[in-house]
């Protein structure tokens, strides 16, 4: 059985690693501080902490002031009201003024479950990637999160990490390598491209798995940095495999996929295939029912990747 | 600067306002003139420490506009403190200049933050506030907005974060002209009582008259006296003070003066020495 840990460990934990080295480290919540484990901050650095209570636009706004006096703020709340209800601030204060400031949407994706759509951010990628100057990453599990954290840290200007509630699988350890704007390759293959991030990496590595028992060999590529995008890597793959398929756990519309999309259709152009939220709202359920109600599974990669498959023969 | 130069000053920035949005063909003049004795107060009257030549000096104070469609009346007054030449007035607004229709820090010199979408300065000043307290450095924070501003929900989440932690380095400034681009604020959501409202919110309030600019400097300095609390000043205004057929009307809050009445303004305003 492998191991599942909620990626927002890996967020606090970077947090907690960060401001033993630099006291200007704040991390700020809006009254979910349990949720987003910036909690462990209060608990350990109270000083280092700052809770604005239930006022998300006050939350971006704060941050700006932190960053122009000197500080290094973390905000954190759910992706919807981060990354939806301070969209302006994040826009018109943060990024105009390429402030530095870290941003991160927790419980995102349709995997926070119970609590239904209100609560799942399944546009944020979206409307972060069009702002100029934003950084967006989608690490795939608790260790990827905090060193995505770690990294963001080290970058002068606005960015927005983003990251599930559940305990999610491992799939990476301490001595996997992790640069922040550099794909990576997890699996090789010449036959299709699978090109994943956040909870659906490990869906797209199994979906690979059953591919090869089909004999059909698949490239699994970790595109944990949505913006800015890995180029190389995205038209490389497509060259060598000639037809791709996206896996998100987002709307489709203007999410990572799209990003890809953008790329390839400038660049090498081959036959895409998408899987993702499908322009709709989600509902509630358990998680790992909800994933598979939506289409974000293993099975919907294979089965998109053998249309793919199709397009790119009769092409 | 004394009472008189003071004076002098507000009648140049009015100058300034009028002429540079002629010029431009489009600004907002009403709540920049009526704004104009609390930006020459703070820029000229001592209040506010920063230095002309060293625009980015870290241990400058910060001014925060929130309201920044009045952006005219705070580039005169950089302009008048040597921050940039003030020939670049005349250039408001146009492709290229330094001085873009809503303020930009990466423009313009002596600018601490954009502004242009109302209702967010108040929580930027907050953070840098904070900032100064955590870093144990002594500057204040400064923080103009309008009164039609109050009607976003932002400052009133900034509002309680300021008095929560006690943030006594935020002076913040209410330019109170009781008009917005479409009325005036009594028809549209009206700020009965507007004193009282900050004070139950926790915060020390001081009234002065907004165009009385020897009492808006003492009233910075009272602002500067208070512990362990925020101050606001409420300024009583007029729209378009200085231009008779500008004061008071919602239309003149985003309109520019042709020829005729910018000449007509200008005699208004009057010369140096017209006291």
């Amino acid at each position: 059985m492998i191991k599942k840990v909620p990626m927002r460990d890996g967020y606090g934990k970077a947090l907690l690693e960060l401001i033993e080295k630099n006291s200007r480290v704040i991390a700020l919540d809006a009254d979910v501080a349990k949720s987003t484990r910036t909690v462990w901050v209060r608990d350990k650095f109270p000083s280092n902490f700052i809770d604005v209570g239930i006022a998300e636009q006050d939350l971006a706004g704060t941050a700006a002031g932190l960053a122009l006096g000197g500080m290094l703020p973390f905000t954190s709340t759910y992706g919807v009201f981060m990354a939806g209800r301070a969209w302006d601030q994040i826009r018109t204060t943060i990024c105009y003024n390429r402030l530095n400031v870290k941003i991160a949407g927790a419980h995102a994706g349709i995997s926070v479950g119970p609590d239904g759509a209100t609560h799942q951010a399944l546009e944020d990628v979206a409307i972060m990637r069009v702002l100029p100057h934003m950084t967006v990453v989608v690490p795939c599990d608790a260790e990827e999160t905090r060193k995505a954290t770690l990294a963001i840290a080290a970058v002068d200007g606005p960015c927005y990490i983003r990251f599930g509630r559940e305990a999610v699988p491992v799939v990476t350890d301490e001595s996997t390598p992790f640069e922040l704007g550099k794909a990576r390759v997890c699996r090789e293959g010449d036959d299709v491209s699978i090109i994943a991030n956040g909870a659906m990496l490990y869906e797209a590595l199994e979906a690979a798995k059953i591919l090869s028992a089909d004999g059909i060999e698949a490239t699994v590529i970790n595109l944990h940095t949505v913006k800015p995008l890995d180029v190389e890597t995205i038209v490389g793959s497509a060259r060598r495999t000639g037809c791709v398929v996206t896996a998100e756990e987002h709307q489709i519309a203007g999410g990572m996929g799209s990003a890809v999309a953008e790329c390839l259709s400038m660049n090498y152009p081959v036959p895409i295939e998408f899987v993702g939220v499908q322009d709709t709202f989600g509902e509630s359920g358990q998680p790992q029912e909800l994933m598979d109600a939506y289409g974000l599974n293993a099975a919907t990669i294979v089965e998109r990747a053998k249309k793919v498959l199709g397009r790119k023969k009769s092409a | 600067m004394d009472s008189k130069n003071l004076r002098a000053m507000c009648r140049t920035v009015r100058r300034d306002i009028v002429t540079m949005i002629h010029k431009a063909k489009s600004g907002h003049p009403g709540g920049s003139l009526s704004a104009t004795e609390i930006m020459v107060g703070l820029y000229f009257g001592g209040i506010i420490n920063v230095d002309p030549k060293n625009p980015d000096w870290i241990e400058r104070d910060r001014f925060i506009l929130s309201k920044g469609h009045v952006a005219p009346v705070l580039y005169s007054v950089l302009a008048r403190r040597g921050f940039f030449s003030v020939d670049e007035l005349s250039t408001l607004r146009q492709m290229g200049s330094i001085l873009q229709g809503h303020p930009h820090k990466d423009h313009t010199p002596g600018l601490d933050c954009s502004a242009g979408s109302l209702g967010q300065g108040l929580s930027i000043t907050n953070g840098i506030a904070l900032a100064f307290k955590k870093l144990g450095t002594p500057q204040r924070v400064y923080c103009l907005m309008g009164d039609g501003e109050l009607q976003e929900g932002q400052i009133w989440e900034a509002v309680m974060f300021a008095a929560q932690n006690k943030l006594d380095n935020v002076c913040a400034i209410v330019d109170f002209n009781h008009v917005q681009l479409d009325g005036t604020i009594e028809e549209i959501k009206n700020l009965d009582n507007l004193p009282a409202r900050w004070l139950d919110f926790g915060w020390n309030v001081i009234e002065v008259d907004g165009h009385n600019v020897d009492a808006v400097i003492d009233a910075y300095k009272l602002a500067a006296t208070v512990k362990g609390r925020p101050t606001v000043l409420i300024a009583h205004t007029v729209k378009g003070k200085g231009v008779s057929f500008m004061e008071n009307d919602s239309n003149w809050h985003g309109n520019a003066p042709n020829d005729e009445q910018l000449a007509q303004a200008l005699e208004e305003i009057g010369g140096d020495g017209d006291d």
